[in-house]
């Protein structure tokens, strides 16, 4: 494009005199040889002088010197505006739209973008926004965001749990490239398995989301895209160190194989091995973890018959190892000479993808899915046993066209699960298998101004749920100018994986109980919940500046749900919901770009989330009812030679939550009603020297707030009152990291 | 083999071409901004037979796929014509081009410079 400019500038003299232009348009090709484009479109720009290739792709045009901006454009190929100085021979190579790297995008984009046009309540979360929390896995890469609540890391597992509308994780759909991902058995862990450079982008719907990826989603979906061999720098690295001594390493290779086919291999190690106790009450703060974990991707791409494809081969190793301080695994797993645990996990992965978009009708593509994930947890924590294994196979198939024109788009499509689960508790064994099969139909409309609509149903049946149908339907009004109202409705459904969901169970001398011996999964019922949601977004500007406001309410009704009872500290209780079980959440945010490269984000959220126990209608424990989230970036202006500056820092207040009872217990082992109130603050600085090159440095939990007895009973870890699940607040204090990033385009 | 494929293949393709359902073709409108993209693509959505249709701020192209049964290009164009903008080949009449939005008076010099690219961003709505 450029060459053809500067050819043209070599060339002023000699048409001086001419008043017509002629040329040839071809098309684009990797052996460079001259197939003429017939059809083509060629005219000046903001004329009506124009005209169309012929049969070899020649053309000729009346020329005039104030006619400066030839536009060349064709049905499927990039349009290209030529600048024009004098009158010459012009050839020119017409590029397919379907080559994605030929696009540039020049003004800064916002790094977290809520959609004005979408009818779902989605936010896209670029891999910009996730570089402001360097570290280091999926489940820390919400920290800058305030629809996603990321808890505090409890002593055992040292993992962080996410909410959504203040219900935990499991009722978030969570899936990798929209295959569910993070579901059975890597529920607890699933997202520390998710290496953070690996993410290319995250989309976070609030509500009840599409029928298209399953049954499950309650409070929302979650979608994890990951880097693509085509589209990631062919090397990158990233070297992570923080100050607790845990260790990071990140590589990225990826290579072009041949005209179609990329790969790249993914390799995330991270260890942490030195053993914490500032509050010293003899247990580790952090655990001990070593992981491998290695991704090899294939992906596929010929954009000529319209066929895309990736395949991916994934294997992790994770270990951890927690307890107190003088616990050694050898001479005293499983033995009451130290109080101590350790978790193993191996899981397999390979999923396929295959993509067909008819070239000739842009609207018509179909879309095959499929993955099979073998993940196995072996662990003990004191006395108690709990291995987990879970094999599982997904398969969906969708089917994208229109009806009558483009405003009626519809998405059909079949699919298909297995799961294998075979638990170890203590020393019960329970061995389960579930599958299903399901269809669905989504229709969306859009009148391409003020209104969008998408309703979708799906009709699954399961050999342990039945046979049920799954509405889900969003739509979105704009009556004014940058103006959003959304809302939408839901329903969801899934079977409970009570030990998985809540290991930290294990970590108390809790007796574990289940009520109710009816149902088809550990003799509980399945839970059923409808989601309904409205949202109002409006853009604006202020002080010639821009800004948005949302405000987002969300009600998630439980018809029935497996109620995890905590409030006798002896026992812990698994029982069907009889009377009502409800989360409702709401939020302000405000977004503001205050001056050139200095964005603020800051919001509100309340949080009702009650349910009916056996003993009495509660609040959820260690839920805040209020939270306020702020967070500020700023950069500064690109140098010439790609150089700049990142600052960044959030800050997050937690009202006070209530603990689970612990009246029952002998008065040095009882707990006030309720935690404190929680203030953190967290920020990085990142130097960019080139677009190669790149350092940060950050602090968390800058304040250096810490819960000082996280865990109750520590004095006595095999006695009656054991339980280190009260966390409220940070364990380990102040951390500080630096790293670097370095990278070959 | 693949020879006999390919002039099979072209063959049915001069058969269809009178009788195309995904007929393809582009012209250029005139227009400024995202309000009047909205306006032009209605415009021949609402079409009977028009199935695509998409159209360019930028470069003016406005792409189209057709059922050729139903519909052709000059009833495409008349309905661009009838929602205000100028085509190519001929003016919307001034009736129609007054019930255009001020902010896309795509004749004014004016306008049209408001809507010349900047730093930031386009235009919003």
């Amino acid at each position: 494009m450029k060459q053809i400019i500067y050819t043209l500038l070599l060339f002023p003299i000699i048409g001086f005199s001419q008043n017509t232009i002629s040329g040839i348009v071809l098309e684009a090709n990797e052996q460079n040889q001259n197939i003429g484009l017939a059809g083509a479109n060629v005219y000046w720009l903001n004329t009506e002088v124009g005209t169309v290739t012929d049969i070899d792709g020649n053309f000729k045009l009346p020329y005039k010197p104030e006619y400066k901006k030839l536009v060349i454009s064709y049905v499927g190929f990039k349009t290209d505006t030529l600048t024009i100085n004098a009158p010459s021979k012009i050839k020119h190579w017409l590029q397919p739209t379907d080559n994605l790297d030929a696009v540039t995008v020049k003004s800064r984009k916002q790094t977290t973008a809520k959609s004005y046009y979408k009818s779902a309540n989605v936010i896209n979360v670029s891999s910009d926004e996730l570089l402001k929390a360097a570290c280091c896995n999926l489940s820390e890469s919400f920290e800058t965001n305030p629809s996603i609540d990321v808890n505090f890391a409890d002593a055992i597992s040292g993992t962080r749990q996410i909410k959504m509308l203040g219900l935990t994780s499991p009722y978030i759909l969570i899936a990798t490239e929209n295959i569910p991902s993070i579901r059975g058995a890597s529920q607890a862990y699933g997202l520390s398995f998710i290496p953070g450079t690996w993410v290319e982008s995250i989309q976070i719907t609030k509500g009840a989301g599409s029928v298209v990826n399953g049954f499950e989603s309650i409070a929302g979906q979650i979608n994890t895209e990951l880097v693509k061999p085509l589209t990631d720098d062919k090397l990158f690295v990233n070297l992570y160190g923080a100050t607790s001594e845990r260790l990071e390493l990140n590589a990225h290779i990826n290579t072009k194989v041949d005209d179609k086919w990329h790969t790249g291999l993914y390799i995330h190690g991270n260890t942490h091995n030195k053993k914490h106790d500032v509050n010293n009450d003899g247990f580790l703060d952090m655990p001990l973890f070593n992981q491998i974990n290695v991704m090899n991707r294939w992906q596929y791409i010929d954009t000529k018959k319209g066929f895309v494809s990736f395949i991916n081969l994934k294997f992790l190793n994770d270990e951890k190892q927690t307890g107190e301080l003088n616990f050694r695994p050898n001479t005293d797993k499983l033995t009451t000479n130290n109080w101590g645990s350790e978790i193993d996990t191996r899981r397999y992965e390979i999923s396929t993808k295959f993509g067909y978009v008819n070239p000739e009708i842009p609207w018509q593509s179909i879309g095959v899915q499929t993955a099979f994930s073998s993940h196995k947890q072996e662990s003990y924590f004191g006395l108690n046993v709990y291995d987990i294994k879970h094999n599982s196979l997904y398969a969906n198939a969708i089917y994208n066209s229109i009806i009558s024109d483009s405003r009626h788009k519809i998405k059909t499509g079949l699919s298909y699960t297995y799961d294998h689960y075979d638990e170890l508790v203590n020393t019960t064994d329970y061995e389960r298998t579930e599958n299903s099969v399901g269809a669905f139909f989504e229709y969306s409309f859009d009148n391409l101004e003020l209104f969008n609509l998408t309703a979708g149903v799906r009709v699954d049946h399961h050999n342990l749920l039945g046979t049920f149908v799954t509405p889900r339907v969003h739509a979105r009004y704009s009556p004014w100018g940058k103006s959003a109202f959304r809302a939408s409705f839901g329903r969801g459904k899934r079977s409970a994986n009570i030990f998985t969901e809540n290991q930290q169970l294990f970590s108390t001398s809790r007796q574990i109980n289940i009520l109710n011996s009816g149902g088809n999964i550990y003799g509980l019922d399945p839970e059923i919940a409808w989601n309904y949601g409205f949202s109002y977004l409006q853009g604006f500007n202020l002080f010639g500046r821009k800004a948005d406001m949302t405000f987002d309410f969300y009600k998630t009704d439980f018809t029935n749900q497996v109620v995890v009872d905590w409030e006798n500290p002896q026992e812990i209780n698994f029982y069907n919901l009889d009377g009502k079980s409800f989360a409702n959440s709401f939020q302000v945010e405000l977004n503001y770009n205050v001056f050139e490269g200095f964005d603020l984000r800051t919001a509100y959220k309340f949080y009702d989330v009650k349910t009916d126990y056996n003993s009495e209608r509660l609040e959820r424990p260690l839920t805040p009812k209020h939270r306020i989230f702020a967070n500020v970036g700023y950069e500064t202006k690109l140098k010439e030679n790609g150089s700049h500056w990142k600052f960044d820092a959030t800050f997050n207040w937690l009202s006070n939550q209530r603990y689970a009872s612990t009246t029952n217990n002998p008065t040095q082992y009882q707990l006030p009603d309720r935690t404190p109130t929680v203030a953190t603050l967290n920020a990085q600085i990142t130097k960019v020297f080139s677009p190669k090159f790149e350092v940060y440095l950050g602090g968390e939990n800058i304040t250096n707030l810490r819960q000082s007895n996280p865990i109750l009973g520590a004095d006595d870890p095999f006695g009656a009152n054991f339980d280190s699940t009260f966390v409220y607040g940070p364990i380990f204090g102040s951390m500080y990291y630096a790293g670097l990033r370095y990278r070959i385009k | 083999m693949k020879k006999l494929l390919i002039i099979a293949l072209m063959l049915t393709g001069t058969l269809t071409f009178s009788q195309n359902k995904n007929a393809k073709a582009s012209m250029e409108v005139d227009g400024v901004c995202g309000m009047c993209k909205a306006r032009i693509e209605k415009a021949c959505l609402n079409t009977k037979g028009v199935k695509f249709a998409t159209w360019s701020v930028e470069t003016h192209e406005l792409k189209l796929i057709y059922d050729d049964r139903k519909t052709d290009l000059a009833t495409i164009e008349k309905q661009v014509l009838t929602a205000g903008h100028d085509t190519k080949n001929a003016k919307a009449t001034d009736e129609a081009y007054a019930t255009v939005h001020a902010c896309c008076k795509y004749r004014d010099e004016d306008v049209k410079d408001d809507h010349k690219p900047k730093e930031d961003d386009g235009h919003g709505h």
